[in-house]
């Protein structure tokens, strides 16, 4: 994928200063470490493991929704991110994995039986699991080596589950809370945008060659 | 470094504020908010005395920081840091509770007459929040049952329907896009149920008056059944004679019903109730403890509800 920001019509893109891409997890794991710090120090509120448990799970959503927004950024603005797009679905997956492990160890204790109920009885953890089950492929294939061993077309295709993840996300955060806060209709509504504006751009141009964004 | 403090000095002063602000300063820095200024705590509290009672627990009280800083007043916002947040504009002087309905002696309580010529007692009481976590709170109060008596309900009252003030312009989450719940917040209880001994009205907590995020001036307080049955800033109690709406239920019938018992053998249809998380207990590596039945009141309150099907009626 880092190969594809040399596609035509990029190049004459906004002239941004290229940083290096370990600075995008540097940055990116800032969140984690403040949080642990944090809760380590019982500075995360009254209830801390909820805290922790939550804004991870956060934090994951928003890296998913950044490499959503890379695409149109390209596409509408002209703004090309494409070469951080696999630092940032990387955080997505491991802030994800951090949330997950965080459920696991820290609010359920490692009780498997309860672990196991949750997943088959209350949607939101099944939605939430099979979220994390979708991301582990593309995580695994986000290398130069799964793109040459897989061929492009196949690597993309298998790609587009991010979509799927991105609905699962938001599905997951909907159904946690009760009733209907701001905080998660509004994710939902810009995941909405993203997919809707490529499913527009799909039917749009119908005989597109080549193009999968 | 020791400071020499008098010995009166009430409990709520001796967490120094800096740390409530410091606090929520790194919450906020988390969280990836910017919030500009500290966050004041609301109007100054008065001591109440109050009685001990013999149905308080001895289980160890959650923090006056946890109890004031953590809970649900979605008239204030639907995040748990918002009613300490945003609470102070609520105007909580003067106030009035209507008494009206189904009795012989309707009646309009002005807050400090009602405090007054009440008796008021601490009632250490277990708090357990739908949501799957709980302190241990205590509330002074007096018995709902004390208000009841006084002005008399009539044979065909059999519901007791409570309301919470409803001010959107000292409200901030009454006002938003898409409204969380119907206002003004709504609760009810049976007769039986507001004239058992532990259901108290509650104007204080750690032996002063409510802080406003918690529901001052004036509160219901039912230990059995999950928090958000127990209404803040009460305006108005109306005895009727058919079961009352709620506003949970009414928000999501098949998730909040109208008795809310706790109970650890009926789960929410999203998440579990078998146990529970309290607060203040062990911090990031907190252990879930089994939630009791009735929330621990089983030998006071299971009788009033010998024949019903828990599972219909949750």
């Amino acid at each position: 994928m880092a190969g594809r920001a040399s596609a035509p019509g990029a190049a004459k893109g906004l002239a941004l200063p290229q940083v290096p891409k370990i600075l995008v997890y540097v940055v990116g794991f800032i969140p984690a470490i403040w949080l642990f710090y944090a809760g380590i120090m019982d500075r995360l509120g009254a209830d801390p493991m909820r805290y922790l448990e939550q804004a991870l799970g956060l934090w994951a959503l928003r890296f998913l929704v950044a490499t959503l927004a890379i695409t149109p950024l390209r596409q509408l603005f002209n703004i090309n991110l494409l070469r951080y797009r696999r630092a940032i679905g990387l955080l997505s997956f491991y802030y994800a994995a951090l949330h997950l492990i965080t459920y696991l160890v820290l609010d359920q204790g490692l009780d498997m039986a309860a672990i196991v109920a949750d997943i088959v009885k209350r949607p939101y953890i099944t939605i939430g699991m099979a979220t994390f089950v979708v991301l582990v492929p593309l995580a695994v294939t986000s290398n130069n080596a799964a793109i040459r061993r897989m061929g492009g077309q196949t690597w993309a295709r298998l790609h587009r589950l991010v979509y799927v993840a991105a609905v699962g996300a938001v599905l997951h955060y909907i159904l946690v809370v009760k009733s209907w806060p701001p905080e998660p209709l509004v994710y939902a509504a810009i995941v909405a945008v993203l997919l809707g504006y490529r499913l527009v751009r799909s039917l749009v141009k119908k005989p597109s060659r080549r193009r999968t964004a | 470094m020791l400071i020499r403090r008098p010995s009166d000095i009430p409990p709520s002063e001796i967490t120094p504020r800096e740390v409530y602000f410091t606090r929520r300063q790194w919450m906020a820095g988390a969280a990836g908010l910017a919030l500009s200024a500290a966050l004041p705590r609301g109007l100054e509290a008065a001591p109440l005395p109050a009685a001990k009672s013999p149905f308080s627990t001895d289980e160890k009280p959650t923090s006056r920081e946890d109890v004031t800083s953590y809970n649900n007043f979605y008239e204030f916002g639907t995040g748990k840091e918002d009613p300490a947040a945003r609470a102070k504009s609520l105007k909580t002087s003067p106030w009035t509770v209507k008494v009206d309905g189904l009795v012989n002696k309707p009646a309009e309580f002005a807050i400090e007459d009602l405090i007054k010529s009440s008796a008021l007692e601490e009632r250490i009481y277990r708090m357990r929040c739908v949501e799957g976590w709980s302190m241990v709170i205590p509330w002074v109060g007096f018995p709902l049952a004390d208000l009841i008596k006084r002005v008399e309900p009539l044979g065909s009252a059999k519901y007791v329907a409570f309301e919470t003030a409803y001010r959107p312009e000292e409200m901030p989450g009454t006002d938003s896009l898409f409204p969380v719940l119907e206002w003004p917040y709504v609760e009810g209880l049976r007769l039986d149920e507001a004239m058992h001994p532990l259901t108290i009205l509650a104007v204080g907590l750690y032996g002063e008056t409510l802080p406003n995020q918690n529901g001052a001036p004036i509160r219901l307080v039912v230990p059995w059944k999950y928090g958000f049955k127990g209404i803040k800033s009460i305006v108005r109690i109306s005895f009727v004679e058919k079961q009352p709406a709620t506003s949970w239920n009414k928000q999501a019938p098949n998730e909040y019903g109208f008795y809310a018992n706790v109970n650890p053998n009926v789960d929410h249809p999203r998440w579990s109730q078998a146990t529970e998380r309290r607060i203040g207990e062990g911090g990031l590596f907190v252990k879930r403890r089994p939630t009791l039945m009735f929330n621990g009141y089983a030998d006071q309150v299971a009788s009033l509800y010998t024949g019903m099907d828990l599972r219909k009626f949750y």
